[in-house]
């Protein structure tokens, strides 16, 4: 029995059996490592070196190794930082939000953009420990007492809030991540061929069977991760923004920054998992189950964000005119016509003109214009991270300690580095984990359209496949959103 | 430990969930079913009960909210107590959000411990599996057999609602 819609592209493309899924999934775990692979990987580990030059330069020599100033304290490191972790949403976005919303199309993808969250966190990480300058007392930032009597951390600090939603919102991706991973381990287990591969899955997969039982609880623990997931990933944007929005700094202090930067996160995180999955699919051969249609929905959601992020640019311009506050109507006219206006207008032309383009059908179903975009919005989030920072720090209340900001060689080099860190770990995880949640995607492999070749299972009486049928068949539910 | 199984392979989840049904009409005490996948119904057909892993989730949630005003109040109320930024000691509007996160994190955490605890999940060197296909493209229902067991009469049953083939294993640890 297959699930026919006659209205919506069908999830998975090329008539695949389940077996299928399981063989094309597990090839590129099973198969040698191919040129292109090792190639990327080279070139991710020479950055993943320029990262660790850099962040010894900056342990060794101190923080002075970056372009800070008196007035800029603050500049690419939180960037940087906000950057990362905004691209780090859109993994929990897909994995959780849309599991709530029953979007059936988020089982090809889920598995990459989550494991694209961790390893956009983990990069998040690296800059506020390093901006501590001396990161072996990073410890300090936990409600510890000190050895000196009971001085405990600032709970009325932002930054605190921070350290709590970072490191709740890393430790629950990561378990939500890895329990979905079990049941794929279970079955590359089961194919494993070399002993080292038996072992080495058996203990990833943790003795998984696949028993009813089990499959019930996971769809329990699945579906409550993502209930709390879902508040969790939007307090945690919403208490980076509050890192600005607490304090008098003009152009930070506004209440719009919550939902503004939640916005931004999904239209980074977003674009960031169009990059990689379109390079995923090619180098993996996946087009059939990463398909047209998933990359369209993706930049629907892209195109979503980037309009509320415009909308949000232009309320800022609009509510520093109407506060009447001289300080924040110069902050904004500064962003724009002052000595940074070229990352300002970078940053709009990126984020709130080129997700336009997505209205057109062609450029939504186009994978060069795909890949471009995705790129684009990516260099524009960074951007408008950097105006939001670096503009409003460089000229606040006292004109005497204005500056301007220049990042050193290191700042680029840690930046740079990162993106090496980045593109290693998730060349690794490419390469040794199934990159498709197998398990999700063969659950929805029976919804089909009705003209085309469609899995229809075995027939009990005959052994062998039956092919297509055309038409809706008559026992066949219609519309799969009705079903489930 | 010897156990004998009896195994029924399908091919399709829908028949398979018809035969669960209908076999276990028939009175036979099912083992275990093992699919590649979840099936929805399943836990209807065999009579699973309802998890209770969201009441376990949500008292653990409760615990880590206790415990995050707990750690906030005494902090900075009681043990060192410090005027900050002109607010009250106890400022409960600024601890929302590390209260919030650590019920979060009580929460998954809790669950997530417990899920695996009562499914015995650990890492181990060597899992025994009773069919290497039901975690690829075969769904397995495993009947267990004792000395009084008719297989014949087991075969036929399973036969007759779509099994594909009939398998008897024998597996020392289970």
């Amino acid at each position: 029995m297959q699930h026919v819609s006659p209205v919506r592209e069908p999830l998975v493309t090329g008539g695949k059996t389940y077996h299928d899924v399981t063989q094309d999934v597990c090839r590129q775990v099973e198969a040698a490592p191919n040129i292109r692979w090792m190639a990327a990987l080279a070139v991710a580990l020479f950055f993943l070196g320029v990262f660790f030059y850099s962040v010894y330069r900056t342990l060794w020599y101190g923080i002075g190794e970056w372009g800070l100033n008196k007035t800029v304290g603050w500049a690419w490191d939180i960037t940087n930082f906000v950057w990362w972790v905004g691209i780090g949403h859109a993994g929990t976005l897909i994995s959780a939000v849309l599991l709530l919303f029953r979007q059936k199309w988020r089982t090809s993808i889920n598995r990459a953009a989550e494991a694209m969250t961790i390893f956009a966190v983990i990069c998040a990480a690296m800059f506020p420990v390093l901006h501590m300058g001396r990161p072996w007392l990073a410890y300090w930032v936990f409600p510890l007492q000190n050895t000196f009597g009971s001085l405990w951390v600032n709970f009325n600090s932002p930054l605190l809030w921070d350290v709590f939603a970072i490191s709740t919102y890393f430790t629950v991706s990561l378990v939500f991540w890895y329990t979905g991973l079990v049941p794929d381990f279970a079955t590359i287990r089961d194919r494993a061929k070399g002993p080292i591969a038996k072992v080495a899955y058996s203990l990833l997969s943790m003795g998984w069977k696949g028993s009813a039982k089990h499959w019930s609880r996971y769809e329990t623990v699945s579906l409550i991760l993502a209930g709390v997931s879902t508040p969790l990933v939007l307090s945690v944007h919403t208490i980076v923004s509050m890192d600005f929005a607490t304090s008098v700094v003009p152009g930070w202090h506004t209440t719009i920054f919550p939902p503004y930067f939640v916005a931004g996160a999904i239209f980074s995180g977003f674009a960031m998992v169009l990059t990689l999955m379109l390079i995923t699919r090619v180098v993996f051969k996946l087009e059939d189950y990463i398909t047209l249609e998933h990359i369209a929905l993706m930049n629907k959601i892209m195109m979503v964000t980037g309009s509320i992020v415009g909308v949000a640019y232009i309320t800022e311009f609009f509510i520093a005119w109407y506060s009447g506050v001289e300080f924040e109507q110069y902050a904004f006219i500064n962003r724009a016509t002052g000595p940074y206006w070229w990352a300002y207008w970078s940053m709009m032309t990126c984020n709130v003109i080129s997700p336009q383009l997505v209205w057109f059908r062609r450029i939504r179903y186009s994978i060069p214009a795909t890949f471009v975009l995705s790129i684009i919005v990516n260099i524009g989030m960074w951007f408008e991270r950097f105006v939001i920072i670096v503009t409003s720090l460089h000229r606040d209340y006292l004109p005497s300690s204005w500056a301007m900001f220049s990042p050193s060689i290191i700042d680029i080099g840690i930046y740079v580095g990162t993106l090496g860190l980045f593109f290693t770990l998730f060349l690794l995880f490419a390469k040794f984990f199934p990159v498709i949640n197998m398990a999700e995607v063969k659950s929805v492999l029976k919804y089909t359209v009705d003209n085309g070749p469609t899995y229809t299972g075995h027939d009990p009486n005959h052994a062998t496949p039956q092919t297509a049928t055309h038409g809706v068949p008559a026992s066949a539910p219609v519309n799969y959103d009705k079903h489930d | 430990m010897t156990k004998r199984f009896a195994l029924g392979i399908f091919e399709d989840e829908d028949v398979l969930l018809h035969a669960v049904e209908n076999v276990r009409e028939a009175g036979v005490k099912i083992y275990e079913v093992f699919t590649p996948f979840p099936i929805h119904g399943m836990d209807d057909a065999l009579g699973i009960e309802r998890s209770r892993l969201p009441i376990a989730a949500f008292f653990y949630g409760v615990i880590g909210l206790s415990f995050a005003l707990w750690l906030q109040i005494y902090t900075l109320g009681f043990d060192w107590p410090m005027i900050i930024g002109g607010k009250p000691h106890i400022a409960l509007p600024a601890f929302i959000p590390v209260s919030f996160e650590l019920t979060v994190f009580f929460c998954c955490h809790g669950m997530v411990i417990t899920f695996y605890t009562i499914s015995k999940l650990y890492p181990r060197w060597k899992t025994p599996v009773l069919d290497v296909r039901s975690t690829d493209d075969k769904f397995v229902v495993a009947i267990e057999l004792n000395d009084k067991t008719d297989l014949n009469h087991l075969t036929q049953l399973l036969r007759a609602n779509g099994a594909s083939e009939v398998n008897e294993k024998e597996m020392t640890k289970f």
